[in-house]
């Protein structure tokens, strides 16, 4: 017999507002992963733990204004390729502040994920899989929540920084178990709830939730099951994270730094990320919105990559300068890239078949440009990859084994597609 | 106009009937045209494109001359009066003056414009100077006579799109993304006014980016009017989902007339502006519903006349005969339409 956890109580009304739903999922999810005999974690994480950032360009960023610039070409556009940090290697000069990071990053140019839906897109790039009716895979941030995240952390151990709302999106981890899904801070802000309401003094509050434990314990000791584990795990987790709450506090940063990262959303996103990732946050998820530039590409490439390119590559100078990034590794990712026809409301649509992706940081060899397209663009002529191959790629940057298994309901399942491996020349 | 100036007029005659519009010519180029100009003695006309090149063509013969300098699309013409010399603009802020009538023209300056786009040129009547406006959020006055830089305009918060000396040659207007028109004494460099024309304008809160800008800029000959082209009613921004709009302004009172806008419904942008000596506004533009040319008399919001064209329209420009009319499209061809009454049979 199941607990009925909501009383319906003015407190657990309180108590149970968004984030806790979210962290009541996530301690759910500590036991309820218990049932797929989790494979052995890579005990050598242990001693230095490893973090992911995702920088996600929603709606798809254009490859041609960004890592593979096709100047003067019937595609390229308006732009010029620019020189960067690493001889030899150009890109749009709509990235100056990323080219200066570019011995610290490597490319990849032959991406072909055949896929122009943004969902099924976003899936592929997030999860490695091709989408399919029988199994929904965790996205990497969840996956490497669960593989190199610490177990006792009282932060989420997979946040996704997003414009919009807040929320938890279970989702993320499919079979790995809520624990392990994403908590969504929408528009940069804290968790909501992460303050004690006025009303509620610290004494009485300190009152109430001996009163909760001690309720809990007298029901565990009658009717133990993980899931009332879960529930009042949920309860410590978010304590803890009330404690800590200044976490999400960006304005504790310097005026200097503020200003270096720009005051605009994705800006203020990224410092936060920075933030986060100190505070021991396993995966930041960063989503810049939006690159769905079927109409006048060139233009809204500058106003949205205008935004990009100083607070990332301040985010990457910075992590190399407090030594984090040999310990992070880095990945800005989209959907999708756009097509090398410029249509006639000087758009790009959606193109799949030939664009790149950007990594730095844990593993990755630094400079590295990996695959090549065609001098318009339009096809990969070398070292075609998919999102199998990044997915592989990424576990090795890692340090874990990309054929390990998950075991779900007993059967083995590859943490990454089987058909492919890793793309060696990106690794470090 | 990209690059707005005044129509040198070498007719008086100036009678058109846009409803019997008809194809005068066409030049075809391998890309898409992106600008385009008559040169004042109306023996050429010029066009960008989405490439780095400037294309003339001989009127009488079809004879097309490349014109190589630029590292980036050229969107800004624009010509001294009386002929001799030809100023374009490029988006990698390149401003370049050519001896254009020559057989191959190279360019006797250039000068790094602008930091990013270079959008507009407009030459002032007498001749002196030259404006230029851009990404950089800045309009630039320079001389015509040793190509330096004589004043920079500073007070646009976000890309200028346009510059245009007006009639007299004593103001400059400047307008930029957001639907901001900027007055200028150009003697003193002072800004006189502001002019709203934010209507033009949105910041779609979906896709958070801005979209408008006034696409093209022209004032009546008499210089009592000024016309601003763009897009308004957006509802998708990255679809460019929204409807071609000219805003008018009494340039004495500084107020708006109700927008024109095509009688028939059409979905895009309106790309460019031009007044005819008659008072006629021909505007030019496309979008989803492909390319059109839209005739305003003066007091009437709704076009009189639209001329469907095969492909979207960038830019367009009046002869100095006041007859034809020179569109730049998208299908890479420069088409050039005769406006005025078919001769008697």
């Amino acid at each position: 017999m199941l607990c009925r956890y909501d009383c319906g109580s003015p407190e657990h009304q309180i108590t149970r507002r968004s984030l806790l739903a979210g962290l009541a999922g996530g301690a759910m999810g500590t036991f309820g992963i218990s049932r797929f005999a989790v494979p052995a974690v890579a005990e050598e994480l242990k001693s230095a733990q490893k973090r992911v950032l995702i920088i996600f360009l929603a709606g798809g960023s254009s490859q041609l204004e960004t890592w593979d610039p096709k100047p003067n070409t019937d595609t390229g556009g308006p732009f010029r390729a620019i020189p960067t940090s690493v001889p030899g290697v150009h890109i749009s000069e709509l990235l100056p502040y990323s080219a200066k990071q570019m011995h610290r990053m490597a490319i990849v140019r032959g991406i072909n994920t055949a896929e122009d839906d943004h969902g099924q897109g976003a899936y592929i790039m997030e999860t490695g899989r091709r989408p399919d009716n029988v199994t929904r895979f965790p996205a990497l941030g969840s996956v490497m929540s669960k593989f190199v995240g610490p177990a006792d952390s009282p932060l989420p151990g997979y946040i996704h920084i997003q414009p919009g709302g807040a929320g938890y999106n279970k989702q993320d981890s499919a079979f790995l178990g809520p624990k392990f899904a994403s908590v969504s801070l929408g528009d940069g802000n804290p968790p909501p709830n992460v303050v004690r309401p006025e009303s509620l003094t610290e004494s009485a509050d300190r009152m109430r939730n001996m009163l909760r434990q001690r309720a809990n314990e007298r029901f565990a000791a009658r009717r133990r099951t993980a899931e009332t584990e879960a529930y009042s795990y949920s309860y410590e987790q978010a304590l803890q994270l009330m404690e800590r709450r200044e976490v999400f506090d960006v304005s504790k940063e310097s005026p200097q730094d503020l200003e270096r990262y720009g005051t605009h959303d994705f800006g203020r996103h990224c410092l936060l990320a920075r933030r986060l990732l100190e505070n021991g946050v396993t995966c930041v998820k960063v989503t810049h919105s939006n690159y769905d530039t079927h109409w006048e590409n060139f233009d809204f490439h500058i106003e949205q990559l205008g935004e990009f390119d100083r607070p990332f590559a301040s985010l990457i100078g910075d992590l190399a300068d407090r030594g984090l990034l040999d310990s992070t590794l880095v990945v800005v990712m989209a959907e999708f890239g756009r097509t090398p026809r410029i249509n006639a409301g000087l758009g790009r649509d959606h193109w799949s078949r030939a664009w790149s992706v950007a990594l730095a940081g844990c593993g990755i060899q630094h400079g590295a440009v990996v695959g090549k397209t065609n001098p318009n663009g339009t096809q990969v002529t070398d070292r075609e990859v998919h999102g199998g191959h990044l997915f592989h790629t990424y576990f090795r940057a890692l340090g874990l084994d990309s054929k390990q298994k998950y075991h779900v309901g007993g059967q083995p399942v590859p943490v990454a597609d089987q058909t492919v491996g890793p793309i060696e020349e990106l690794l470090a | 106009m990209s690059s707005t100036q005044m129509p040198q007029m070498l007719s008086t005659n100036f009678t058109i009937d846009p409803a019997q519009t008809r194809l005068a010519a066409e030049f075809k180029h391998s890309r898409p045209l992106f600008s385009c100009r008559f040169d004042p003695t109306g023996r050429f006309v010029f066009a960008g494109a989405q490439d780095n090149l400037v294309q003339r063509w001989d009127l009488a013969t079809g004879q097309r001359t490349e014109l190589a300098g630029h590292d980036s699309w050229v969107r800004g013409l624009a010509f001294l009066p009386g002929g001799g010399c030809l100023y374009s603009g490029d988006y990698a802020g390149r401003l370049a003056c050519w001896p254009y009538a020559v057989e191959s023209p190279q360019p006797m300056r250039t000068h790094e414009a602008h930091q990013g786009w270079l959008r507009s040129i407009s030459v002032c009547p007498d001749g002196q100077l030259i404006a230029t406006a851009g990404n950089d959020n800045m309009v630039r006055l320079w001389s015509t006579a040793d190509g330096k830089l004589v004043r920079e305009l500073a007070g646009h918060n976000c890309h200028v799109y346009n510059a245009a000396f007006d009639p007299t040659g004593r103001h400059l207007v400047s307008a930029d993304l957001k639907g901001v028109v900027k007055h200028w004494d150009v003697a003193t460099s002072t800004l006189v006014r502001t002019l709203d024309a934010a209507v033009l304008w949105k910041y779609d809160n979906s896709f958070r980016a801005d979209i408008g800008g006034i696409r093209g800029m022209s004032f009546s000959a008499d210089g009592r009017w000024l016309a601003c082209a763009g897009i308004t009613d957006v509802t998708n921004a990255f679809a460019g989902v929204g409807k071609p709009v000219i805003v008018v302004f009494d340039w004495l009172t500084g107020r708006a007339k109700p927008p024109l806008r095509p009688q028939q419904d059409f979905q895009g942008a309106s790309w460019g502006v031009v007044y005819h000596p008659t008072g006629v506004v021909i505007g030019v533009g496309g979008g989803g519903g492909g390319g059109a040319m839209w005739f305003w008399r003066p007091d009437e919001p709704q076009s009189f006349f639209t001329f469907k064209l095969p492909a979207v329209a960038r830019d367009l420009d009046l002869h100095p005969d006041g007859k034809r009319v020179a569109v730049a499209q998208f299908d890479g061809v420069l088409r050039v339409y005769d406006i005025s009454p078919k001769p008697a049979a």
